[in-house]
């Protein structure tokens, strides 16, 4: 199986290689248009701002190609939220892959204490509905790191609840895409990997 | 399964078990969202590792250093017993021991599933680049950035906040907290509290404060100046020093105000395993992952 993991101007790209090598699989890392086409899994992950990354993508053709993938596609964290239509995030116009529009967290007033932003570390996800999910994952915690989510829509997978509740997980078609880091939620992570590589 | 924070006042508790009552009976009546408020992120377990060339160690009270093993093996057992996170602090002075240690996070980053930051003789941006470029999820600082405070700016700047834990060594003299470095050694002008507030405004994503009259008493944290601090500041605290018990992590959690809890000679000496204690905060009511 020929896995690749889209190459681009976004941090911790490495770890998700990682992750997949404790799997017993390998990725290559690589923005080759031809080899992202041909493979039969792409991964999308990403930590970093927006609009730079937009740009990024937009110099190098990428958000013309991504839309168009018919392999199954997984975005991680930056990844989830490029792949929707629009982010509050410098008002950036994103691959518009899902139509959910993605929002700053707001803390509510006077629960500061119980809601720092960025949402960072371990929560639940529920209301799981993807084929890269199984019930054994319902309710279980993953690793956030995130100030920006996905609103709750049609192509919601999973829910997570942090000031609002948000899109944790995203699916239309062959597209998936995980606001947390399966790469950095243990056991639990490894497994929504391994689900995405059998699919 | 959704357990609530039992160290708050008696309104918001009632609130509470009410919010529990209708969500595990999935009839929310009072609209959807609402309830996010009320359902907090898992307080996070973390095994601090002190690393010299290349070699996991603890000093009591940063001093007599003893070895406690290979670093990569010793994080690996701790992410399979439940830690949240894991901390590797290098200790090594050398400019030699620094290269070993970029290998060395190599190796961590590798094998580890859950998140960890490395911190130890970070001064400059291409010192952090190195680091994260082999595989750490965020870097700390903590005598680097009290000499040269512009230092988080620019590493909030270039990697971003959620990147850059500021490490905070604190002693209280005749009353007045006051900030240390080298390993506690030299007190500084700085004052604890105005120090946390502007590494917060500089740009740094947690603090990690060690109080140095708690670190290796065993005595419990320090929970009221942490409780003081978590008041002042809108970014998530890491608490160090004086762990000895299981109670002092459920104090720590709830008097404190704490988001994280470290320690490290009890867990490498394996005087509470890290699942026990996971239990026994559970079983206090604290939202453990």
């Amino acid at each position: 199986m020929k896995i690749v993991i889209i190459k681009y101007n976004a941090g911790n790209i490495e770890s998700v290689n990682n992750a997949l090598i404790r799997l017993g699989v390998s990725a290559e890392i690589t923005g080759d248009h031809k080899k992202i086409r041909t493979a039969d899994k792409v991964i999308f992950p990403g930590v970093g701002e927006a609009s730079t990354t937009m740009a990024y993508l937009k110099k190098e053709g990428l958000d013309l190609l991504i839309p168009e993938l018919k392999q199954p596609v997984l975005g991680i964290c930056l990844g989830l939220q490029l792949m929707c239509s629009h982010s509050e995030e410098n008002d950036t116009p994103c691959l518009g892959i899902f139509e959910e529009k993605v929002k700053r967290f707001i803390p509510e007033l006077g629960m500061e204490f119980v809601t720092k932003v960025p949402h960072m570390g371990w929560n639940n996800i529920t209301n799981l509905k993807s084929d890269i999910f199984d019930p054994s994952l319902e309710g279980q915690y993953v690793y956030f790191v995130h100030s920006y989510y996905a609103a709750v829509g049609e192509h919601t997978a999973a829910i997570g609840n942090y000031i609002n509740l948000f899109s944790a997980a995203l699916h239309k078609d062959n597209f998936y895409a995980t606001q947390f880091h399966p790469e950095k939620s243990g056991p639990v992570g490894a497994r929504i990997l391994e689900n995405f590589l059998k699919l | 399964m959704i357990s609530p924070n039992w160290g708050r006042n008696e309104e918001t508790r009632a609130l509470i078990v009410l919010v529990v009552f209708f969500k595990e009976r999935n009839s929310f009546p009072f609209g959807e969202g609402w309830e996010g408020a009320f359902f907090m992120l898992a307080k996070r377990i973390i095994p601090c590792l002190d690393i010299k060339d290349g070699q996991t160690v603890k000093g009591i009270n940063f001093l007599n250093i003893k070895s406690v093993g290979d670093p990569v093996e010793l994080g690996a057992m701790y992410a399979e017993q439940g830690a949240d996170e894991l901390v590797f602090l290098d200790i090594t002075a050398t400019h030699e021991g620094r290269k070993t240690f970029v290998q060395l996070v190599k190796r961590i980053a590798r094998e580890l599933n859950i998140p960890f930051t490395v911190g130890g003789g970070i001064s400059e941006l291409k010192d952090a680049d190195a680091l994260l470029s082999a595989g750490a999820d965020k870097i700390s600082i903590n005598s680097s950035a009290v000499r040269n405070p512009k230092l988080i700016d620019d590493l909030a700047l270039n990697f971003g906040t959620q990147f850059v834990v500021v490490a905070i060594d604190a002693k209280n003299y005749d009353g007045r907290w006051t900030v240390t470095v080298n390993g506690g050694r030299i007190p500084t002008e700085k004052e604890l509290f105005s120090w946390a507030k502007e590494a917060e405004n500089r740009g740094a994503g947690e603090i990690l404060f060690t109080s140095m009259d708690h670190d290796g008493t065993k005595n419990g944290f320090a929970n009221k100046e942490l409780a003081h601090m978590a008041d002042m500041l809108k970014i998530p605290i890491i608490a160090s020093g004086g762990a000895g018990n299981m109670d002092h992590f459920v104090d720590v959690f709830t008097e404190g105000k704490a988001d994280a809890g470290l320690a490290a000679s009890i867990f490498h000496y394996k005087e509470i395993a890290i699942p026990d204690l996971k239990n026994y905060l559970r079983m206090k009511g604290i939202t453990i992952r």
